[in-house]
């Protein structure tokens, strides 16, 4: 229990907590407009955006190099839906062209970083894989500031948001422009997941936005308790896999989340009330039940049984 | 042949070969489906070095190989429940299988040879040095006959089940019909893409696979709308992007296969372009 008191572990702790939990909202967004890939593509887009504003400024400061990974992100957003919108492309198809152009583009610019002859642009490639031990007081003030932000932005447009996740046609009717809704959002993903690369890499950071927001749609019907459930699902996934970290010797925190939350995927597949596989498979073998005692026939308490549901 | 020469065979035959099963994976709305395989595919490698603990083994690349049809087999079996929808299955299911390979990576095979950083991001610089020789003949870079044989590979897939892909690619219901299990159709192009994945990442890295696999199907996508012809500017660009990253890596000195990606970028940026252009015409004819 010693480790509860460590000052780097309840550092990484509190950065990935408010990290999952920002990610479960934002993510319940994300997943429920079918748009769960955007968080991969932006994350790997980000990567040529971190290295460009670290050759440009010859500086290593997070605040920088996320301010790049924005940058790039957001124009990839930004491509990806343009050439959506004017040509036939599909918007799969024009996300995994787009990103994977950009991280080459990356990968171009760290080799280029790597010819530097002093030896600070060591640690450009944790953007790849995520350090999320490496976290300092500085990050998790950032992470904090940015998350109640995005949080006061969910709680501002909430109405707006819960009716263009569910009903876009509705929404548009009622007044509210599609094309602004659609940017804030994207807006907001893209926001989270700059934040997320620096802990869980570029690679592992679509996972923290889809993982838990899915887990948290087999529970409820209800968009409020789908994201609250999001939250606490993305933050439990989040300590979890720092603790895991913590205790394992060498076991990377990012990775460690993704389990956690793929972990928490399953059972809830496979377990929630009504929409569980295992509900529902119960649910069927009743009705099959059910039919074949009333066809069976004659005996009326048992049909009495059946038909009271 | 020269070092240089066979840097650029190599980048040339990789990028073209991919681009072949890309255009089926485009087709088919399966695009990302080529970024999770990508991923996956260091699982295959790392549970198949446990089982033989040996680096150099066939079989780690046939584990490789296997992982891929698995994946996609896994996010089926996700989105099937539907308990949650087709993208988000594979934006799950991925990443997860990619972390637990990492996990494995750092916390078993510490003293082995076995980074994360060589699958994801190989380097063709270094493809000349690794030498295929038999009976102490030198015969040229090892690189060359992976490259060419999948290149080869998958010109034989396509031309022998041309009709099959089709069919399959554009009308499911009609190609059960007339007898071809678009399952049995699905799961070979799976394996080929699978395949075409493992033997590209050795020199290009696995997230830049995803690159070489749709930027050229879906820049030829917007060319035509012949399959055939979609087909053959897709290797094209492929060929082309292979040659063209090369000269530029060198130029700059910087790594080849993301000059490589980079000029599949600017290709479909130019069929954006071409599109746009012909559509403005289209339109002043029109008027």
């Amino acid at each position: 229990m010693m480790i509860l008191k460590d000052y780097t572990f309840i550092t990484v702790a509190l950065g990935c907590l408010a990290l999952g939990g920002i990610s479960g909202v934002i993510g319940s967004f994300a997943v429920l407009r079918k748009q769960s890939l955007l968080g991969d593509g932006v994350s790997h887009s980000a990567l040529p955006g971190v290295v460009a504003a670290f050759l440009l400024t010859g500086i290593k400061n997070t605040a920088v190099l996320l301010a790049g990974a924005l940058f790039s992100g957001l124009l990839a957003a930004l491509l990806i839906s343009f050439a959506v919108k004017k040509t036939k492309i599909r918007f799969d198809a024009a996300l995994a062209t787009v990103m994977s152009s950009f991280f080459g583009l990356g990968t171009v610019l760290l080799t280029c970083a790597q010819k530097l002859p002093d030896a600070t642009q060591a640690g450009l490639s944790a953007f790849i894989y995520g350090q999320a031990s490496a976290m300092l007081k500085s990050d998790i003030i950032l992470i904090f500031g940015c998350s109640a932000f995005l949080l006061l932005g969910v709680i501002l447009f909430w109405k707006e948001f819960k009716v263009f996740s569910f009903d876009k046609e509705f929404a548009v009717q009622s007044g509210y422009s599609e094309k602004t809704l659609s940017l804030i959002l994207s807006l907001m993903t893209v926001i989270t997941v700059i934040l997320g690369i620096q802990t869980v890499g570029v690679v592992l950071m679509s996972a923290m936005l889809i993982a838990p927001a899915a887990a948290a749609r087999q529970w409820s019907d209800r968009l409020g308790i789908m994201v609250i459930l999001a939250a606490i699902f993305g933050g439990a996934s989040g300590v979890l896999g720092a603790y895991a970290s913590a205790m394992g010797e060498g076991l990377p925190t990012g990775p460690a989340i993704v389990v956690a939350s793929g972990v928490m995927v399953v059972i809830s597949v496979l377990f929630a009330p009504k929409r569980g596989a295992v509900s529902r498979i119960m649910k069927q073998k009743m009705n099959r039940l059910r039919l074949t005692v009333t066809f069976d026939g004659g005996n009326n308490d048992i049909k009495g049984k059946g038909g009271r549901q | 042949m020269s070092a240089s020469l066979e840097i650029q065979l190599i980048a040339a035959f990789t990028a073209a070969g991919c681009a072949i099963p890309g255009v089926f994976l485009l087709l088919r709305k399966m695009s990302m489906v080529s970024d999770s395989i990508t991923h996956t595919i260091l699982l295959g490698i790392v549970l198949a070095f446990f089982a033989v603990n040996d680096l150099s083994s066939p079989f780690l690349l046939i584990g490789a190989a296997i992982m891929g049809p698995i994946t996609v087999w896994l996010t089926e079996l996700l989105s099937k429940t539907k308990a949650v929808s087709e993208d988000a299955a594979t934006g799950i299911v991925f990443p997860l299988l990619f972390s637990v390979a990492v996990i494995l990576i750092t916390k078993y095979a510490g003293t082995a040879h076995l980074d994360t950083d060589s699958v994801l991001l190989g380097e063709l610089a270094f493809a000349p040095f690794d030498r295929m020789v038999l009976l102490g003949y030198d015969l040229g870079a090892k690189g060359l006959y992976i490259s060419g044989g999948l290149l080869v590979i998958n010109i034989v897939f396509t031309s022998v089940f041309y009709k099959e892909l089709q069919v399959v690619s554009f009308d499911p219901v009609l190609a059960a019909v007339m007898g071809f299990s678009p399952a049995v159709v699905h799961y070979s192009l799976m394996t080929a893409a699978s395949l075409t994945a493992v033997g590209a990442f050795e020199a290009v890295g696995s997230v830049l696979v995803t690159a070489f696999m749709i930027a050229p199907a879906a820049s030829a996508y917007l060319l035509t709308e012949n399959l055939k012809k979609m087909i053959f500017i897709a290797v094209g660009i492929g060929l082309a992007s292979g040659i063209l990253g090369y000269h530029t890596a060198v130029l700059y000195d910087v790594s080849i296969a993301g000059c490589m990606a980079c000029w599949t970028g600017v290709f479909f940026a130019g069929a954006v372009l071409w599109n746009l252009l012909r559509k403005k015409k289209k339109s002043m004819i029109k008027q």
